[in-house]
């Protein structure tokens, strides 16, 4: 059974005509192409899937497509604004924050949700707001400096 | 890649309409923020024919001081409880508990009814189907032995709710409502110890709020949580203490346990010995040897019972420091 559902994507309308038993995830990766948000674990342990729905960071794997009828959803691919990297993008280049790269749509996020609630986290802060996403790399510390990097850079963008 | 199976979806935007889809249609299953159910689902361990998503339903959520009592809807998300003023004021083992569910995105998603209603887990069950079958299926789903109690009748998945002991020791009610009407639970009488369902709530019955009468003057409480990892990983132990005092001697005691069977346990504590004492060093000790002596975990989740047993008094001893630690700041 497919229901068309109406959402906000990236700040554009969409109608998608989604099977009910989709996910988010799956509609956004296999419906409309926005292959940024991963499809990690599928089972909500990893945080590879992350999306903003209504400015919260959730995890679009265990989001039903159905249940973002009527939502402002915000993918990695909606971070980047007329062709300028967001402060945290930046930051992970410019930090060397990630290798392979498959936690970074989710971390990056994360991040940004955190930014936008607190522009100026504390470490511990930042730790808590990406305990859910994995990394199997990085170790996690360059993450860490890159969100540090970003909030400097959004407080004072000719530093 | 898991999928979903294919299942129909209801969004009513009523208690009413949604208890009447429960009773109508058998086999129908309430979903909150999904976070239990959609993962059990995409293991084919709950595969219901239609999801009746509570998510449109207003009212059910935030919390209210009504009356001597802290009243709380049952689709509040765990992340908003644990900020919540009146819940860090008056229940901070609460706040405590809920703070560390999952992760951070989960704690959004995920609501304070789901985790009071929350599926048992098992190192054996919360696996896909694929690795069920080749296994063997067991009696929780699908089959007819248990893999952790070898000839074993009964199902022992265990509880795994971090609210579920925190709400034990608080003496919370439980509000639920069908289309046949309403009735109030304590929390004690709502689990039940078979691991397949552990709960007295009829499948066409919603909880649609918690009810926690507010704490006496001088009372303390906290939650310790034994897990791998600080985030995300579900409890292996976990422990709500209260303790309520009169002039700084002990007047009532409790230690609530989650993690260890298929229900969180109230541990029987011999009251009169306890009273009247002041609630020092010595007194923490027979507590938690008392606990020791109670609790004895078993092999359902993957991390030692044996480990995880030496464990309950350093965690009921923790977690009385930081009841009394936060009574003094
Ligand atoms: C990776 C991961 C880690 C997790 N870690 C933890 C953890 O550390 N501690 C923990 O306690 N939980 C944990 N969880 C489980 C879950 O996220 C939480 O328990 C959450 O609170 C469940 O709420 P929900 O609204 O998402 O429930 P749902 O999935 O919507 O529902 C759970 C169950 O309750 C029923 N239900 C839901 N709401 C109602 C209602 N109002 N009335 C009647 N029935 C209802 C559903 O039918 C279902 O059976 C974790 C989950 C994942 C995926
Ligand atoms: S305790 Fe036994 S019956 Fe229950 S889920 Fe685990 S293996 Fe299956
Ligand atoms: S893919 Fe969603 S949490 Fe791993
Ligand atoms: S960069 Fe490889 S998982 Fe994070």
């Amino acid at each position: 059974m497919k229901q068309l559902v109406a959402f906000e994507i990236n700040g554009d309308p969409v109608e998608v005509a989604a099977p009910v038993h989709h996910t988010l995830l799956e509609v956004l990766r296999y419906g409309l192409g926005l292959t940024g948000s991963k499809q990690g674990c599928d089972k909500g342990d990893c945080g590879a899937c992350t999306v903003l729905v209504d400015g919260q960071p959730v995890l679009s794997c265990l989001t039903l497509a159905v249940a973002a009828r009527g939502k402002q959803v915000v993918t990695i691919e909606g971070l980047a604004k007329n062709g300028r990297l967001d402060p945290v993008q930046d930051a992970f280049d410019r930090c060397g924050a990630l290798q392979c790269g498959f936690c970074q749509s989710g971390m990056m996020i994360s991040a940004r949700a955190l930014l936008n609630e607190h522009p100026c986290p504390t470490r511990e802060q930042t730790k808590l707001a990406l305990s859910g996403n994995l990394c199997r790399c990085t170790g996690y510390t360059k993450i860490f400096e890159a969100v540090d990097a970003a909030a400097l850079q959004e407080a004072d963008p000719k530093a | 890649m898991l999928r979903l199976p294919p299942f129909e979806v209801a969004e009513p935007t009523t208690v009413a309409e949604a208890t009447r889809i429960l009773k109508e249609r058998p086999g129908a299953r309430a979903m909150a923020g999904g976070t239990d159910l959609l993962p059990n689902m995409k293991h084919e361990i709950t595969t219901p024919g239609l999801v009746v998503g509570l998510w449109g339903i207003p009212g059910l959520r935030g919390v209210t001081l009504d009356g001597g009592h802290l009243k709380i809807g049952a689709l509040s998300s765990l992340h908003a409880l644990s900020e919540d003023p009146l819940i860090r004021a008056h229940l901070p083992s609460l706040a405590e508990a809920v703070g560390q569910i999952a992760g951070p995105q989960l704690r959004r998603m995920g609501t304070i009814g789901g985790n009071v209603c929350l599926d048992t887990r098992c190192v054996y069950i919360n696996q896909t189907y694929f690795w069920r079958q080749a296994l063997g299926f067991c009696l929780k789903k699908d089959g007819t032995v248990c893999h952790v109690v070898k000839g074993g009748r009964r199902c022992v998945a265990a509880a795994s709710n971090d609210s579920a002991p925190v709400l034990m020791s608080l003496d919370a009610t439980l509000k639920l409502e069908s289309a046949e009407g309403t009735r109030i639970v304590p929390i004690d009488d709502f689990y039940d110890s078979d691991g397949v369902f552990n709960q007295q709530r009829r499948p066409d019955e919603l909880l649609t709020e918690i009810s926690v009468p507010l704490p006496k003057p001088g009372t303390i409480a906290a939650y310790t949580k034994l897990r791998t990892r600080a985030a995300i990983d579900f409890p292996e132990l976990g422990v709500a203490v209260l303790a309520e005092r009169a002039e700084g001697l002990v007047e009532r005691i409790e230690v609530c346990v989650t993690a260890l069977a298929a229900r969180p346990v109230r541990v029987p504590l011999p009251l009169e010995a306890l009273k009247g004492r002041p609630l020092d060093a010595a007194l923490i000790d027979q507590v938690a040897a008392e606990a020791y002596r109670r609790c004895k975990p078993l092999k359902n989740i993957a991390t030692e019972p044996a480990y995880r047993r030496e464990m309950v008094p350093v965690f009921v001893r923790r977690a009385f420091r930081l009841a009394l630690a936060r009574a003094s700041a």
